[in-house]
């Protein structure tokens, strides 16, 4: 097993040549682009085509487009409210099934699930629909007030998928800690402020980053409920590039995977810290 | 655990109203308009009066949309089969591999999922269009091709770029890139809970490896198969931004005409007719999968 040269045992497919090109060409397919795309940033080119050497002119152009910068600065205000909330509401929901029985739960669990498996752009029409008609956002509010609508609309389909992280945390919670509470004369608040809340911290960092992605990403619940003065980073690359591929497109793409990329090491980093954690905890 | 309601309404009281209402107010409320604007129609400019007519529906199974659909379910179906056909070995390799290796391709196959949906459709418009990294590789490569020809007195004739972008191809192409992490997770997730050892007894016994994987990794895969080509199928019907950037005029899905609907022509009861048929299916989809699932359940038993 421990020499290159042993031949492949019958379940080490991984060894197999046929296996490990599948891999390479899946690899290529998956990241080539977004590799090429992030490669040409750099091309001092404007039509993008062959290297034509270094530059950072493009990443000074995204600096400074006031409008870009600010749809951006959009998407993050969005991002950061909406996953507030959502892990509020999502927590919330599921500690309400996680620990009650009562009339109409099977209801509440499947509309709980409606969220996720709704069409997007159903969705966003039926966004698009309330906002027009039932609550009209008023345009002229300051920001960020003026962009409450693409908010509620990010936390209706967010919280659902928060309340189920946090719910599958609960689901190994040790009922006789919480007995073991009781006896000892701690009321429900106690209980769930030094007992729930410390159980459930991976679940809701884990429901957080889900959130924070989801709104991040999201473009077509956004592209409807979004006006002209409330754009937010995906619907401003959208216009962009809805004709044409330029540099400074990929510039700006180029920033986002970064940051996405780094803020999922992150959590991932702090999850691998929690788990080792618990298990050096023996929880 | 299951504590009934009643024993502590307080607490049920803190939990139950923010979440309902929220879910209510902000998610069920707008669906039910769109379901009653469905059966409704333009009155005036603005206006729309509910009058319980069924000319929407109507309106929707004229072969012009029932075409649509038919074609956006035929995307879906072909971007399911092929996502299923790439990432089984996929998924099988990262079964099999070594704990450490295990996590690098897990990683290699979410890495692009948190990456934003529209700047991975850009980035398949910049590899694909005619000034494209594809075709501007080809052209070389036919350059060089016929430089050699020039030498043996041979004349080829110039480079024709490749149509790749904006058509159905294209689409099929982006919608499996995008799709591929849905079916390669869940099927990881069945294929890790398979018990090695019955594929150990059917190699020992004679059965090569194709036998084997037919008659024993698929049919214990199948839970995990079923879930994979509904979580892969499903957004694949309702796909908008794909067919939108990256197909041409013929290649509009449901959702594009919806869009338009709303957008454009300014018919919101047709409009919401189209998005509550497709919402329709989907749940017609998710409640096959259950029932099958629930059958080969129950014929194990």
């Amino acid at each position: 097993m421990s020499g290159a040269k042993s031949p492949p045992g019958p379940l080490e497919y991984l060894r197999r040549w046929p296996l490990r090109a599948w891999i390479v060409l899946v690899s290529v397919y998956l990241y080539a682009p977004l590799i090429t795309l992030m490669v040409f940033s750099f091309n001092n080119s404007r039509r993008n085509i062959v290297w034509r050497g270094f530059t950072l002119d493009y990443y000074a152009a995204v600096f400074h487009d006031t409008e870009l910068l600010a749809a951006f600065g959009n998407s993050l205000t969005i991002a950061a409210v909406s996953t507030l909330v959502s892990v509020a509401l999502g927590a919330l929901a599921a500690l309400l099934l996680w620990r009650f029985r009562f009339p109409a739960k099977p209801a509440l669990e499947g509309a709980l699930a409606l969220p996720i498996v709704v069409p997007e752009i159903c969705m966003g029409v039926a966004m698009l629909v309330f906002f027009n008609k039932v609550i009209p956002w008023p345009s002229d509010l300051a920001w960020p007030l003026n962009l409450g609508a693409i908010m509620i609309a990010h936390i209706s389909f967010s919280f659902s998928f928060v309340a189920i992280v946090i719910r599958a945390r609960l689901a190994s919670f040790n009922r006789e800690l919480e007995e073991a509470a009781k006896d000892l004369g701690a009321g429900e608040w106690r209980i769930f402020k030094d007992i729930l809340i410390p159980h459930m911290q991976p679940g809701l960092l884990a429901g957080a980053l889900l959130a924070f992605t989801l709104s991040l990403d999201d473009f077509v619940i956004t592209f409807f409920t979004s006006g002209p003065d409330t754009t937010t980073f995906p619907v401003k690359v959208y216009s962009m590039v809805r004709f044409s591929v330029t540099p400074e497109v990929n510039a700006a793409s180029t920033l986002l995977i970064v940051i996405t990329v780094a803020l999922t090491a992150l959590a991932l980093r702090l999850q691998g810290a929690q788990v080792a954690r618990d298990a050096a905890g023996g929880v | 655990m299951d504590e009934s309601w009643s024993r502590a309404k307080g607490v049920f009281a803190a939990l139950f109203v923010a979440p309902v209402f929220w879910l209510v107010l902000f998610f069920i409320v707008p669906l039910a308009i769109i379901w009653a604007y469905s059966f409704g129609e333009n009155s005036g400019l603005t206006q729309i009066a509910i009058s319980g007519t069924f000319s929407n529906y109507v309106h929707a199974i004229q072969p012009l949309y029932l075409g649509i659909f038919l074609k956006s379910f035929w995307f879906a179906a072909l971007t399911t089969a092929l996502c299923l056909v790439v990432g089984f070995p996929m998924a099988l390799a990262i079964t099999f591999a070594s704990e450490k290796t295990k996590v690098w391709l897990l990683l290699l196959i979410m890495l692009p999922f948190w990456t934003n949906l529209l700047i991975r459709t850009y980035a398949l418009m910049a590899v694909l269009r005619t000034e494209g990294y594809i075709n501007i590789s080809l052209g070389f490569l036919w350059n060089g091709l016929g430089h050699l020809a020039a030498l043996g007195g041979a004349h080829l004739a110039p480079f024709q770029p490749l149509e790749l972008l904006h058509n159905n191809f294209a689409v099929v192409f982006g919608l499996v890139y995008v799709q591929m992490p849905f079916m390669v997770l869940p099927l990881y997730a069945a294929l890790d809970r398979l018990d090695r050892s019955l594929l150990e007894a059917s190699l020992d016994l004679g059965a090569g490896h194709v036998r084997t994987f037919a008659r024993i990794v698929v049919p214990l895969a199948m839970p995990g198969i079923l879930s994979g080509v509904i979580v892969t199928l499903i957004p694949s019907i309702g796909a908008y931004l794909t067919p939108d950037l990256l197909g041409g005029p013929d290649s509009q899905m449901i959702a594009n005409v919806i869009e338009r609907q709303f957008k454009i022509a300014n018919d919101w009861p047709f409009g919401a007719a189209l998005s509550f048929i497709l919402m329709y299916l989907t749940f017609i989809a998710i409640a096959a999968q259950a029932v099958v699932s629930r059958g080969r359940k129950a014929a194990r038993a």
